[in-house]
């Protein structure tokens, strides 16, 4: 039982990073980064010492919000609403190929490669670069958030769907292929039967996704109750704004609710 | 010493757990509790550190009475009661030695805590008791990387750590092997006698309890229905205390040994 | 036995019940009709519709070939861009961590903390990003700061949440044993609670890290520093193929992002 230690008896907490190099390298390059990432950014500090004062006065106009030009208001929301409701449906439905295509147990190598470029381009770009690129396209107005959030739907749907199908009981698609089935009867009797329930979980959470992200794609002109709250604060009209950020607010929390106790009735 | 007078513990409006409990324990004699499940055996040795809140009565440790204290109070009386869990409550993810030294944690101060700086004689008798109990090799080891049995040492030693005036034992050895639960009751009978330390056990397997402790208790509903020496824990007091309750009786009666009840849960 | 024998005698095969069948008609009814009433009512003009496509890819012909000549300035708003998602992470994990402190139910003080916490986790979550920037623009001006304090505010509801929910399912023996041996509460988080949740910690921080790379893109549409700003004003003035080289940069710093964030992950779990 005599060892080494025993005569010293002094005990450290032995560090997180074993290498003390690497572990003050890493101390040092992380107060490098602040020093330089602070110094390098512009930061207007006459306007922003004008900040206070103005914040006092957008609260100060903001309260009590305004519900006076509710009639926008309940407009900008049906719009929302109405992109919500078409591109989930839109979405849900083509994420449907593209995750056949990015499944890698079931599609071969090109098509496979094909269909994730489409996914990761279509989840790389934040929904309103999009947005104002379909705007540039289509023009201001609704459709242009619906093709936004349609493409939206299709990245983050068809990389959820194409996982669930990466991970299928492969024993079924065997039995249905021994049965004598070809590609799309496989696919429809061996592999959607196994992601057909999650998927249903995945559009009430894209419902919800998409209810929120049409609030802010009006933002750039694609239509709903984005565009209200942009020409309010425009307008300096602060008390109809915080009136909208009110509904949004309470909109999106009883979407949430409702999305969230439909999936758990579904799982 | 250790006073448990007419120890009452209810809760909401159900029936109570524990009805009226009197329980002298005197310095260095090691006193095995047993009883069914849900005979209140946990809850009794919880009262007496206060992780659970009596709803009356009085505890008294060398003249302290615990049932009343606050705060700061109440934390410098836990400071003086060692307590050693069945599921070893181990920090996972730290080290063995800081899973030890956290039996100092009544001692310290917040920035020592933190920063691990702990005194010098701490750091010294964490060594010499994990050498008595043989994990000091392990000191920089994380606790989930060890046995059943050596994360019970640990436990064990952080609970000596605490530099205790009585030892609480809930349960110590239900999650060990038959092998490993002889020794850890082995460790705490010598121990108890090296430090003569108070030592209350609970423990549901009878056989243990007679050859390694020198008083029984036996708890049923939450009353105490037998007190006396192993050797008069006879068919008759076992049948008291399990009576009517559904429990396999090779597990309450298994030799010391432990060639049967073989249970690791 | 006999009620097997009952379920048997009706031998006729359906996919569901009757009720499961009514269930089900009347949510794809109640589906059908929104659809059909959005498509109706919807503010479009359908021949733009019908023409999307070649407007679509019209601007997409327009963009052919990237115009790299600005890329220069590109990359130095790209590097602000990160600048702004990193800082704000960091920051925020100042802010959220006292919030989810306070809003997991074992671990807050008391049920007047709890609600503060909450509704701070609420409203920090249900404003976006964009709107959150629109706000601090109007406040302190156009610049990185109001980008910043935007991504701030909306990562706060995301980690402080995910951070409450993992002190919420920690494992309770380590604090029981810790106060049995008499820490005070400060202690007993330090020892029992702060090792516990250190995995979920690195994990929930270093994806928000990645989502705020992506939101910190677009914050400067509405003036909010970054790449954005610069996307704009070559949008404005229908410089195209500038737009495409932005895109591009946009892309590869995603994937950049979710590269080291797949690395990172790696190591930490």
């Amino acid at each position: 039982m005599t060892r080494p230690e025993r005569a010293a008896r002094t005990w450290r907490k032995p560090p997180f990073i074993a290498n003390p190099l690497l572990r003050y390298g890493l101390l040092m390059g992380l107060v490098a980064y602040l020093v330089w990432a602070f110094g390098s950014l512009p930061f207007n500090w006459e306007r922003i010492g004008e900040g206070l004062p103005r914040a006092g006065r957008i609260f100060g106009g903001g309260f009590p919000p305004s519900f006076e030009r509710y009639d926008l208001l309940l407009t900008g929301f049906k719009e929302s609403l109405q992109i919500a409701v078409l591109a989930t449906l839109l979405g849900v439905m083509l994420s449907v190929p593209f995750a056949v295509m990015a499944a890698r147990n079931i599609s071969p190598m090109p098509v496979y490669l094909l269909g994730r470029a489409v996914i990761i381009v279509s989840r790389s770009f934040h929904p309103v670069i999009v947005a104002i690129l379909f705007v540039a396209a289509v023009g201001f107005g609704p459709l242009a958030g619906v093709l936004t959030l349609t493409l939206y739907s299709i990245g983050f749907v068809g990389k959820l769907l194409a996982e669930e199908i990466e991970e299928i009981d492969w024993g079924q698609v065997e039995a249905i292929r021994a049965a004598g089935g070809g590609f799309l009867v496989t696919l429809v009797y061996a592999v959607f039967p196994q992601v057909l329930p999650r998927q249903v979980g995945l559009s009430m959470y894209q419902l919800d996704s998409n209810l929120r992200a049409s609030a802010v794609v009006g933002i750039v002109g694609a239509g709903g109750i984005g565009g209200t709250l942009m020409n309010a604060f425009g307008r300096y009209d602060y008390a109809f704004a915080f009136a909208i950020l009110l509904v949004i607010i309470a909109v999106i929390l009883v979407s949430e609710g409702v999305s969230g106790w439909v999936r758990k009735r579904i799982w | 010493m250790l006073e448990i007078a007419n120890l009452i513990k209810r809760y909401g409006q159900d029936e109570p757990v524990l009805k009226g409990l009197d329980l002298v324990v005197e310095d260095n004699s090691v006193v095995a509790i047993v009883g069914a499940s849900g005979a209140g055996k946990s809850t009794m040795l919880r009262c007496i550190n206060r992780l659970v809140e009596p709803s009356s009565g009085s505890i008294r440790l060398n003249g302290t009475e615990l049932v009343a204290l606050r705060g700061a109070a109440l934390r410098r009386a836990r400071r003086k009661i060692g307590m050693v869990f069945q599921g070893f409550n181990l920090i996972d993810r730290l080290t063995v030695m800081e899973n030890v030294l956290a039996g100092r944690l009544g001692y310290v101060s917040l920035f020592q805590a933190v920063t691990r700086r702990f005194p010098a004689e701490d750091i010294d008798r964490a060594f010499a008791l994990m050498e008595r109990v043989g994990i000091a090799h392990y000191a920089n080891k994380r606790a989930d990387e060890l046995s059943g049995g050596e994360r019970q040492r640990v436990g064990v030693v952080r609970a000596l750590m605490q530099e205790p005036e009585v030892l609480l034992a809930d349960e110590p050895t239900a999650s060990l092997d038959p092998r490993t639960s002889e020794q850890i009751m082995m460790l705490l009978q010598s121990l108890a006698s090296e430090l003569s330390l108070p030592v209350l056990i609970n423990i549901h397997n009878v056989a243990q309890a007679k050859a390694y402790t020198e008083r029984i208790v036996g708890l049923r509903h939450g009353t105490m229905i037998f007190d006396g020496v192993p050797a008069e824990f006879d068919k008759a007091a076992l049948e008291a205390i399990y009576g009517g309750i559904e429990a396999p009786d090779d597990e309450l009666t298994a030799a010391p040994a432990g060639i049967a009840s073989g249970e690791e849960s | 036995m006999v009620e097997q024998d009952e379920a048997l005698a009706a031998r006729v095969w359906r996919r569901y019940d009757r009720r499961e069948r009514l269930i089900r008609y009347g949510v794809l009814l109640a589906t059908l009709m929104v659809v059909v009433w959005a498509v109706q009512d919807i503010d479009i003009f359908w021949p733009w519709v019908w023409d999307a496509p070649n407007q679509i890819s019209s601007l997409g012909g327009r963009m052919w070939p990237p115009d790299p000549s600005r890329l220069g300035e590109i990359l130095s708003a790209m590097l602000e861009t990160v600048h702004i998602a990193t800082l704000a992470t960091m920051l925020t994990v100042l802010v959220a961590l006292p919030v989810a402190y306070i809003a997991a139910q074992n671990t807050t003080p008391n049920r007047a903390c709890l609600w503060l916490g909450r509704f701070i986790l609420v409203a920090s979550r249900s404003v976006n990003t964009i709107i959150w920037a629109l706000l601090f623009v109007a406040i302190f001006g156009p610049g990185v700061l109001a980008g910043i304090l935007a991504i701030m505010c909306r990562s706060i509801g995301f980690i402080g949440k995910l951070m409450g929910e993992a002190i919420e399912e920690i494992d309770r023996r380590p604090v029981e044993a810790m106060q049995a041996t008499g820490a005070s509460k400060l202690k007993v988080i330090a020892y029992a609670v702060v090792p516990q949740v250190m995995p979920a910690f690195f994990a929930i921080v270093i994806l928000r890290w990645d989502i705020n790379i992506r939101e910190s893109t677009v914050l400067g549409l509405v003036g909010a520093g970054g790449i954005g700003v610069i996307l704009q004003g070559a949008i404005d003035t229908f410089a195209w193929p500038t737009v495409a080289t932005i895109l591009i940069a946009i892309i590869t710093l995603v994937l950049i992002g979710e590269a080291i964030t797949g690395m990172l992950r790696g190591k930490v779990l």
